[in-house]
């Protein structure tokens, strides 16, 4: 089922009594979610992604704009109707249910002609839970089981109704390092094999971009882009989205381009063809720079943190605006006898230049 | 599909709408329950007692409003004088609970001795005796004592309370032990500690102990009757039961009832003005069945 | 090194001994001397000497008119005025629970009765049911509006008695389990209810699959204080039916237990110990059993 989005807002009216001031928590949001996708929504904390998903479960409701699951009209209608499975952070699992109990629970609610057997519902739980693998685990109480295996649980519980589409809010960030990178592994292949529609939020760039084919972020309850996980990390529409993505994160440089060229403070760098002239914020992701002792851009080093196959690269610029620049290389390239001064060339794929004010994308080619 | 879906929105909102009104009325109803013996009894105290008993019908309102009632609810009962008592005992019982307790409580939370466990295992075990059981040797040995009619046969059997302790050493041992260790080092004696750190520090539980002990105080019933038969140490609960046998002469019901309302006032402005905290208190460590 | 720990010891002695010695004295000796009258036969309050030892104290109490009377009027109370209060709070905090507007004034209000002094309500709630030669009071009018010929419910038939004082006792009793309840609802997670929601649950499933359960352990806390507080219910009679409570036929076992000790009929202090002692064993005995059945519904 696809997931149309038009012109979606959702404003909240302020609460404190001294200053009543409306929060815009989504803001004009258009997008498409095409059938059959796994979608990551993408925000620092507050950015009005989690607000956006319970829009379009139904648990809210918008200020404006319309959502449409394939070719009807959802706006209005109550989050029941809209056969949708949502997971939640804390995983929402009754603690007084067993673990059978509470898969059973969204199947129990149906009513008339959609109403089951005790046989058909069980037959249900059991393929639900083979499905996230916890077929041993159902006559358990949730707090009997590690973190990892109440989400399953929980996604378990989304997906016994055959929704048309899944949300899932943070659906990770309770769990730790481990538990996390496997249990994301475990959302992608659940997803492959229901093949159901699924939006997830997440405030873990890495998380998203490992797992979705397509990533929305958002910032301010506003879309910054949507594309491909590795389209929006090559060609970020903006310094947010540049700065969002990418860890170490991007190094940002003040900068000016004359005559097409781009120069940092006494470097003429690279050819930018295209470039208007003026002042530009320069943004170069670490593993642009190549070490090289004859090489145009000259910095000062201050310190080299061995990472094992990688060495970054701690160093100085006077016209840095990223408080610690740093550049990733191959450990082996990287010689003891760094002096006090460092000098690299620039991959200019891995370069982008913003505009000062708007902070917006100039392209170049 | 599209009209399945317009029919399901239309039905969903008459329905809330419908909830939502029948959920404003029931609660409305009940405020009227809880607030109508309020009303009836200030309008009461404000009826001429010619004009109550001329009213076969009671009246919802009056129009002749008089505060006559209020000059003989002090005039022709002591009144001031149950309040003035009442006023006493509240203040020294409290402020003698709050002594006792905040002692205990320090000794069971910070300080070390011997046998501490089952001492406090002990304390808790006597939160399990109902009043209704010891208080007929209080009342013995306060007659012995020669203690009825005096301030201080009302007041001593009321000091202890083995709950507020435990509430209080509960908060008190909240308090991070480094600030103890702390305070050791830099030569502060216990006392001090007590007094300038722990108690500022838990400052809300004791504001909770407090509340809960001056409604108690205030409201205080079965014991003040038992050790009093004095009027002149009557408490306010004593002094209505007082009024409403032998007071007034011929049941002038509009002058008890402005007793009543004299009577009650202090709790509610009090309530009124601390509602917060008040409801806070209680749902912390109010018990009342 | 030894000294000084005498000496905190001892220190630590001393900030415990006004706690020790006013619970001593008025509640653990009590607690031994009650037990010892209520065992001594024939005891004179004047001479304070006894005849004999013996459970002769329980017989003549449980033989007692009176008695018999205070323990039916208390059970009542406590069977009628338990469930009927805890269910109605129930039913209040929900509805506080899902409103936004207002919430903070019902909840203020609701809380009123808890401050207020019961002798001083009660005598409100006297003169609204008591029918006088000058008035046959507002609830009675109430009742005339309605085609009925009205109830002295003070001085009349023992049902309407009963009526006003279960009536009046829960009015007492709401303000702390309507509190208790809506900060139960109020800790119970949202998302249980967003989860339920999207799965369309029926608010009567929610209700009883979730909610309910999720509160349980508080609403047992109140049912087992509701019994014991009902148990000892007697301020509240007072304050409808008088001092006299005996005479009216209204006295609870709390209301006996004073009567044997104090007043017109007082000066037994051993009945009045029996009395209070069966009192005590009655309200563990369902106290007991309230926590065997709470601990068996939870852990299911």
């Amino acid at each position: 089922m696809k997931v149309v989005i038009e012109h979606l807002t959702k404003i909240f009216p302020g609460r404190e009594r001294k200053n009543p001031k409306d929060v815009v928590a989504v803001s004009d949001f258009d997008f498409e979610i095409p059938d059959g996708k796994l979608v990551g929504l993408l925000g620092p904390s507050g950015c009005g992604k989690s607000t956006a998903l319970n829009l379009i479960c139904g648990l809210e409701a918008p200020t404006e704009g319309r959502i449409f699951f394939g070719e009807d009209d959802v706006t209005q209608l109550p989050p029941e109707h809209r056969g949708v499975g949502l997971v939640f952070q804390n995983y929402a699992l009754y603690p007084h249910l067993s673990v059978r109990q509470n898969i059973r629970f969204p199947l129990e609610n149906l009513k008339g002609d959609a109403k089951l057997t005790k046989e058909a519902m069980e037959e249900k739980v059991q393929e639900a839970a083979k499905v996230v693998q916890i077929e041993g685990l159902l006559d358990r109480k949730p707090g009997e089981m590690s973190g990892g295996q109440q989400q399953r649980v929980a996604i378990a519980r989304a997906l016994v109704k055959k929704p048309k589409v899944l949300l899932l809010d943070e659906p990770l960030s309770n769990l730790d390092a481990r538990l996390r990178l496997q249990t994301r592994e475990e959302i992608r292949r659940i997803q492959c094999e229901t093949g159901i529609t699924t939006v997830f939020v997440t405030h873990d760039q890495e998380e998203a971009m490992s797992i979705s084919d397509l990533i929305v972020v958002m910032k301010e309850g506003k879309v910054q882009q949507v594309g491909a996980p590795q389209e929006v990390y090559d060609s970020p529409a903006n310094l947010f989205v540049a700065k969002f993505l990418g860890n170490p994160q991007i190094n940002v440089f003040e900068g000016e381009v004359k005559d097409e060229r781009l120069r940092i403070g006494e470097d003429d760098l690279l050819p930018v063809k295209g470039a208007p002239d003026g002042k530009v914020l320069v943004g170069i992701r670490p593993e642009a720079f190549v070490w090289n002792k004859e090489g145009a851009f000259c910095c000062g080093k201050k310190a080299v943190e061995v990472m094992g196959r990688d060495s970054s690269i701690v160093f100085t610029h006077a016209d840095a605006v990223t408080s610690q620049p740093r550049a990733i290389i191959d450990s082996e390239l990287v010689s003891a006898e760094i002096g006090d001064e460092v000098r690299f060339d620039l991959r200019p794929k891995k370069v982008f230049l913003f505009h000062p004010d708007t902070e917006e994308r100039i392209l170049f080619s | 599909m599209e009209n399945n879906y317009t029919e399901i929105i239309k039905q969903n909102k008459v329905r809330s709408s419908a909830k939502s009104a029948l959920l404003y009325f029931g609660l409305t109803v009940w405020s009227i329950v809880v607030l109508f013996p309020f009303y009836w009894m200030i309008l009461t105290s404000v009826k001429s007692y010619s004009s109550y008993n001329a009213e076969y019908v009671p009246k919802l309102y009056t129009l002749a409003p008089t505060i006559r009632n209020y000059i003989d609810a002090f005039t022709a009962v002591p009144l001031a004088r149950y309040f003035l008592n009442t006023l006493v005992f509240t203040v020294l019982t409290t402020a003698l609970m709050l002594f006792v307790t905040v002692l205990s409580a320090f000794a069971f939370a910070r300080l070390q001795f011997k046998g501490k466990d089952i001492v406090f295992a002990f304390f808790l075990s006597l939160m399990m005796i109902p009043n209704e059981l010891v208080v007929i040797t209080n009342y013995v040995t306060v007659t012995d004592l020669d203690l009825r009619n005096s301030f201080a046969g009302l007041i001593l059997p009321s000091v202890a309370s083995v709950f507020y302790i435990y509430l209080l050493k509960e908060n008190f041992e909240q308090i991070p032990e480094e600030l103890y260790k702390a305070a050791k080092v830099d030569g502060t004696s216990d006392w001090r500690y007590l007094w300038k750190v722990m108690i500022p520090i838990c400052r809300p539980t004791i504001v909770t102990i407090t509340i809960l002990k001056v409604i108690e105080c205030w409201n205080s019933y079965i014991w003040p009757r038992l050790v009093t038969d004095d009027a002149m140490y009557f408490l306010v609960s004593n002094g209505i039961q007082e009024i409403r046998e032998n007071g007034f002469g011929r049941e002038n019901i509009p002058a008890m009832m402005a007793a009543v309302v004299v009577i009650s006032l202090p709790l509610v402005v009090l309530f009124l003005i601390f509602h917060k905290k008040i409801m806070e208190g209680v749902s912390r460590g109010g018990t009342k069945g | 090194m030894r000294e000084k720990r005498t000496l905190s010891q001892f220190k630590a002695w001393l900030y415990l001994l006004p706690a020790v010695l006013f619970l001593g004295a008025f509640l653990v000796y009590p607690l031994i001397d009650v037990l010892i009258y209520s065992f001594e036969e024939g005891y004179n309050f004047a001479s304070q000497t006894y005849q004999g030892t013996g459970l002769y104290n329980y017989s003549y109490v449980l033989h007692d008119p009176y008695f018999i009377q205070a323990l039916k009027n208390t059970f009542l109370i406590v069977i009628i005025t338990v469930p009927l209060s805890t269910g109605l709070a129930l039913l209040i905090s929900l509805g506080l629970n899902k409103i936004k507007a207002l919430k903070d004034l019902f909840q203020t209000i609701f809380f009123l009765p808890y401050v207020t002094n019961t002798l001083a309500v009660g005598l409100v709630f006297m003169i609204l049911f008591k029918k006088t030669a000058y008035t046959d009071g507002m609830i009675n009018v109430l009742l005339h509006a309605f085609g009925s010929p009205g109830v002295d419910f003070i001085e009349g038939p023992y049902w309407a008695k009963i009526f006003v004082m279960c009536l009046y006792t829960i009015w007492v009793v709401m303000p702390f389990k309507i509190l208790i309840l809506t900060s139960a609802l109020a800790s119970v997670n949202p998302m249980y209810y967003k989860a339920a929601r999207v799965d369309g649950t029926s608010p009567a499933r929610i209700f009883f699959r979730i909610t309910l359960p999720m509160i349980s352990p508080m609403i047992f806390y109140l049912v087992i204080t509701g019994f014991i507080g009902a148990f000892k219910a007697y301020s509240d009679e007072v304050a409808l039916f008088g001092t006299d409570l005996n005479a009216a036929g209204m006295n609870t076992i709390v209301g006996y237990v004073y009567d044997m000790l104090y007043g017109d009929s007082g000066g037994y202090p051993s009945y009045a110990s029996a009395a209070a002692l069966i009192l005590f064993t009655v309200i563990l005995t369902i106290t007991m059993i309230n926590l065997l059945a709470s601990n068996k519904k939870v852990s299911v």
